[in-house]
């Protein structure tokens, strides 16, 4: 070992407080990323269980209605057609069954289990075996339903519902009954780990016809096991000469290809989603780090110009400081492995709000996570570490024989210039961005703001100042000479003050941006609803999913109803992507609505054509008469553009269809909104009775005024909003750590002044108060300036996307100044350590520090 | 002399280590210091000067012995009593390091008064700027100022609250004669015109000589004492002290 690199280790190893507190912005900017990939790992994991675990050797159905990510298909096979089945000699056993996908269980409390994401399976009770070889269902205790009031649930459903054998268990059901019951009579474990979260129903197969295919003799969907020695190309080869029309038969390795190719969409773009987290959480943890070689190798510079001196090259210099970043990097990724599996735990917990359960999912880490923590850890470390070695390599050797040494320093001028450049070109990305379309628009626009936040934070030592000599100059006069210290101490290093502050700055300005989005959405479904809603009543499922037709009809039988306009949502592939599509009747929906269209007629829409809401025909480039394809079911409809909606409007649909549209795609009639109307003379109080009558037994499904629907809205938005701060609450975490790094570090490096302080009686109080006064500073600059640039995106990005439905701007100055005050409270959170580590250095230790 | 004693050490000893590494820095010291006197506290380097000095000044603690700085004994005060005793009752110069770098000239010597929130008397304030000299460069930060300059204004620090006693470890140590000269003269004026009491350590006779006693420590112990020293006088006694030192490790071998 060369000298050198035995310095640079014992200066690693000697300074373990500073090492930790370097290596923290690493570990937790690594455990976002890794946490990420752990946990969509486990999803997937969790997901191609339930995939195999469901599909048997071969499967037949009508093509697209019972794949993975199907919706609710009425299309079905005659009860012949397994007949003939059976006759195969290479099928085993043949398995007919029927199924939905929101048969929601009440639970012994009243509210609904699940549902809020997770389907409510009701299936057909059969003996079907996996291609895993396990039966897709095992009976745990029990026996088997008989008859549509008998069920058997899953054990783990029944547990959260409160149900044991014997219980009569509710259902919100999707078929003619809005609402079921039946007595549990078995239960059941899903063959393969567990369901995420999905409810589990099983009835016999002539109760599940009666139920909810209108009694027909005629099936979902058949599963099939081989025969002994038979494989399943020969069993799909021996199956498929006996089937019609679009109905086809798939081996089942084929089914779970297809269904794994969808999971991976979905998964990559929720890894997608959280990696965007991962890269602002690392950003911010960049500024940390370079904030802390800076000041590490200033405090070094003693030593780094005493190794010149003695002959070390500006090269050795240079990387004796980079291979401490290796080092800190490799120690940082390592750590950031363990807490991001932490961090996995986290974020399941965050996504069991929305209905995913994963308690049993196994939480694997993958090679590729390893490799990718490693690799992100150890090159930000080294980039981030980059600027602070080229700074020590030019420490003259000379400065070894000065009493202090000040390092070369870029001039702020030419910060300020770099920063200048840096904003326009990122508001030049940004307008390219708004311009732009799809993923490359956002891109443009995520790439624009991050130019810009990096151009304000090298500015911020300049514009910052005024703040900073405000704050100093205020503490100066409340709290005397400790505050004016305080002051002193922020404005001393004004690039260690800025760049602080900036990574609370990129934290807050993101928070700030959401909260002005979020306010600006809840406003515009305000306004939304107030403009374009003429019905009186809307009745919606509070969990978003879809309900029984006969709601409708029972409420059109009440004295005093006007209308019922029945809204229905799909959400399919339309040309590509995939987009929330409605469908009501014309006419009812003019009566329930007033709808200002863009272009052409509401009284256009007919079987065979489409509206498109604005947004969406902007975006994707659509006008009237041109042809939208439109995915449903694996069959690809044409459909006509026949009128533009604005958006922004109570529809939540990118494209609207008639119902005879979703019909014939195969979906089955399950209502999502219905809006009523009420004749004029009719009352309000009655109505009201008459409806909750018939929706009493329907926990999630309510009637609500138009005020009140859009407070459901909001409470959407909010919920939202609230994951959104929770992910960003890591990148806040890291600003603040920050802010815990650098006060530390200069209670270290100003020792023997805290000493002189202390010596000519400066109690331990005060000396503690004058950290937490500086901390507060650097706290609030942050905050000032991240809320100022957030409500900078804020209006930009709502003037963008104020023609996609959010198109009232309102600002919540109230939340935002709050934000200031809690960064206020944090910055004194921040000091507690170091100010108490500053309390208790020895005087006498202190001033005799060299 | 027959002066009040502004501190006073009895049976002073402080021992760092334990056992066979154990060093007694300073020997059952005795001394006492007189009001309005200018003390120096000289002897061969590691023979406990500093100590005594960090131990009179409640920053460090006596392993047995005492301190009193008047009447109250230092060893009976809790931390929050000896950092106001030090605020308002102690000053100090240290040989290096001494000023606060983002505060001005005049701040720092306020410093003391402002850490106490009080407000500086106009006059007294005035007549230790004066003493100071630094006119125009009083609003200027540390390091714009010289040595000398730093050092006295950190010696106007030490005695803008009008302590009981000054405390300076080697306040000469870094400046050359010139600069010395300037901050002696300073010290000096203070006692002769204000009667402040004032105890500094030193290498150097001349800056010895400014003073009305040298004490000399040996060994930790505090072997002799000189009045009225001058440069000659002064020197002879180190040279004496060396001598003794020699012969006493002579013997020991
Ligand atoms: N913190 C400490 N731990 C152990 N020993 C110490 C410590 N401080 C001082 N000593 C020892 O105590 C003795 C007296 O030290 P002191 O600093 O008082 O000497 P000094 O007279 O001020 O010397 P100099 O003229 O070199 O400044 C020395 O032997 C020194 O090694
Ligand atoms: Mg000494």
């Amino acid at each position: 070992m060369s000298g050198l690199w035995r310095v640079t280790w014992r200066n690693l190893f000697a300074r373990k407080l500073r090492l930790i507190l370097s290596a923290t912005a690493i570990v937790l900017g690594v455990a976002f990323v890794s946490g990420s990939f752990i946990f969509t790992d486990a999803m997937g994991g969790a997901f191609n269980g339930i995939i195999q675990g469901s599909t048997a050797d071969v499967e037949v159905a009508p093509k697209g209605a019972t794949d993975f990510d199907s919706q609710q298909d009425f299309r079905t096979i005659p009860a012949s057609v397994a007949e003939e089945l059976e006759q195969v000699p290479e099928a085993g056993s043949v398995h007919p069954f029927n199924q939905v996908l929101t048969l929601y269980v009440i639970g012994k409390d009243g509210k609904v289990v699940g549902g809020n994401g997770p389907p409510g399976l009701g299936i057909t009770d059969v003996e079907t075996r996996s291609v895993t070889g396990n039966p897709i269902v095992e009976y745990v205790d029990g026996e088997h339903p008989m008859g549509v009031d008998e069920v058997a649930l899953d054990v783990d459903t029944a547990e959260k519902a409160g149900y044991g054998i014997g219980d009569t268990v509710r259902f919100v059901a999707p078929g003619d009954q809005p609402e079921l019951s039946a007595e549990v009579v078995g239960l059941v474990e899903f063959g393969d780990g567990s369901l995420a979260g999905a409810t589990l129903a099983l009835f016999d197969a002539r109760s599940m016809q009666e139920l909810f295919f209108d009694g027909r003799d005629a099936y979902s969907g058949i599963s099939l096991n081989a025969a002994e020695g038979v494989s399943q190309t020969e069993l799909r080869d021996a199956v498929a000469p006996l089937l019609q029309g679009d109905v086809k038969a798939r081996t089942g390795d084929a089914v779970v290809e297809a269904g794994e190719e969808g999971l991976e969409e979905i998964l990559g773009f929720l890894n997608t989603f959280l990696l965007v987290f991962a890269a602002v959480a690392m950003v911010v943890g960049t500024y940390l780090i370079i904030n802390t070689f800076s000041i590490l190798v200033a405090q070094r510079s003693r030593e780094l110009a005493l190794l010149r001196a003695m002959g070390a090259s500006r090269r050795q210099v240079n990387r004796s400081v980079l291979a401490e970043a290796f080092v800190v990097g490799l120690i940082g990724a390592t750590l950031g492995l363990a807490v991001g599996y932490l961090l996995a735990l986290g974020l399941r917990a965050l996504f069991g709000i929305f209905g995913l359960d994963l308690s049993d999912a196994d939480f694997p880490i993958a090679a590729r996570t390893i490799a990718v923590s490693y690799g992100v850890g150890v090159i930000v470390t080294m980039i981030a570490a980059y600027l602070p070695a080229r700074r020590a390599s030019r420490i003259p050797p000379v400065a070894a024989m000065r009493d202090e040494v000040a390092l070369p320093e870029t001039s702020l001028r030419r910060r300020l210039i770099v920063g200048v450049v840096m904003v326009v070109a990122g508001v030049g990305l940004m307008i390219g961005g708004f311009a732009g379309e799809g993923s490359t628009g956002l891109l443009l626009i995520g790439l624009g703001m991050l130019s810009i936040l990096v151009g304000v934070s090298l500015m911020s030592p300049v514009i910052g100042r005024p703040l900073v000599e405000g704050l100093g100059a205020a503490y100066r006069r409340v709290f005397g000479m400790v505050g004016g210290l305080a002051g002193q101490n922020a404005l001393r290093n004004p690039r260690r003050t800025a760049a602080t502050a900036s990574a609370l700055m990129i934290g807050l300005t993101l928070v700030a941006l959401m909260s002005i989005l979020g306010q600006s959405a809840s406003a515009s479904t305000d306004e939304a609803v107030e403009s374009t809603l003429t019905s009186q009543f809307i009745v919606s499922n509070v969990i978003g999913s879809p309900f029984s037709t006969t709601v409708a009809e029972q409420i059109r039988e009440v004295d005093g109803i006007e209308t019922v306009a029945q809204f229905r949502q799909a959400f399919p592939e339309v040309g590509g992507s995939v987009a929330a599509v409605g469908s009501a009747d014309p006419e009812d929906l003019t009566a329930a609505l007033d709808l200002p269209m863009a272009a052409g007629l509401l009284s256009q829409l007919k079987p065979g054509t489409v509206f498109v809401n604005q947004a969406a025909a902007e975006g994707q480039g659509y006008a009237i008469g041109d042809t939208v394809k439109m995915k449903l079911q694996g069959a690809t409809v044409p459909l006509k553009v026949a009128g533009v909606f604005p958006a922004g409007a109570a529809l939540p649909a990118d494209y609207l269809v008639t119902h005879d549209t979703f019909r014939k795609g195969g979906l089955t009639p399950l209502d999502s909104l219905l809006f009523i109307v009420k004749e004029d003379s009719a009352s309000t109080a009655q109505i009201r009775t008459a409806v909750d009558e018939i929706t009493k037994d329907l926990p999630t499904v309510t009637l609500k005024d138009p005020s009140e629907f859009a407070e459901e809205q909001k409470e959407q938005i909010a919920l939202f909003l609230n994951m959104i701060y929770a992910l960003l609450g890591l990148a806040v975490v890291i600003a603040v750590l920050g802010i815990v790094n650098t006060l530390a570090l200069s209670v270290i490096e100003r020792t023997r002044e805290i000493g002189l302080l202390r010596a000519v009686g400066l109690s331990r109080r005060q000396l503690r108060r004058m950290i937490r006064l500086e901390s507060v500073i650097v706290a609030v600059l942050g905050a000032v300036l991240g809320v100022v640039m957030g409500v900078a995106f804020g209006i930009a990005l709502q003037r963008a996307i104020a023609d996609q439905g959010v198109e009232v701007l309102s600002i919540p100055w109230i939340q935002l100044a709050v934000f200031v005050v809690l960064a206020a409270l944090v910055g004194v959170l921040a000091a507690v350590l170091p100010a108490r580590r500053a309390a208790r250095l020895d005087v006498l230790k202190a001033i005799s520090t060299q | 002399m027959e002066s009040a004693v502004a501190a006073r050490t009895v049976d002073l000893c402080k021992v760092y280590g334990q056992g066979d590494a154990a060093v007694a820095a300073l020997d059952h010291v005795s001394v006492d210091f007189y009001t309005g006197e200018f003390t120096a506290v000289m002897g061969p380097s590691g023979s406990g000067k500093s100590t005594l000095m960090h131990c009179m000044a409640g920053l460090d603690s006596p392993t047995t012995g005492q301190v009193f700085l008047g009447d109250v004994e230092l060893s009976a005060l809790n931390d929050k009593d000896l950092t106001r005793l030090r605020r308002d009752r102690i000053g100090f110069v240290f040989q290096a390091y001494n000023l606060v770098p983002t505060l001005t000239a005049q701040e720092n010597v306020e410093l003391p008064l402002s850490i106490a929130g009080k407000k500086p008397d106009k006059s007294w304030f005035d007549k230790v700027i004066n003493t100071v000299g630094l006119g125009p460069r009083l609003h200027h930060r540390p390091n714009e100022l010289s040595g000398g300059q730093q050092q006295r204004v950190a010696a106007a620090r030490a005695l803008i609250s009008r302590p009981d006693i000054v405390f300076a470890d080697e306040p000469t140590g870094n400046l050359d004669s010139v600069a010395s000269a300037e901050v002696l003269g300073l010290l000096r004026t203070n006692v002769d015109e204000y009667q402040q009491t004032i105890v500094m350590v030193t290498h150097d006779p001349v800056a010895a000589a400014y003073t009305d006693r040298v004490i000399f420590l040996a060994d930790g112990k505090a072997v002799r004492e000189l009045r009225k020293p001058t440069v000659e006088l002064i020197i002879e006694e180190l040279r004496v002290l060396t001598a003794e030192a020699v012969a006493g490790t002579a013997a020991e071998a």
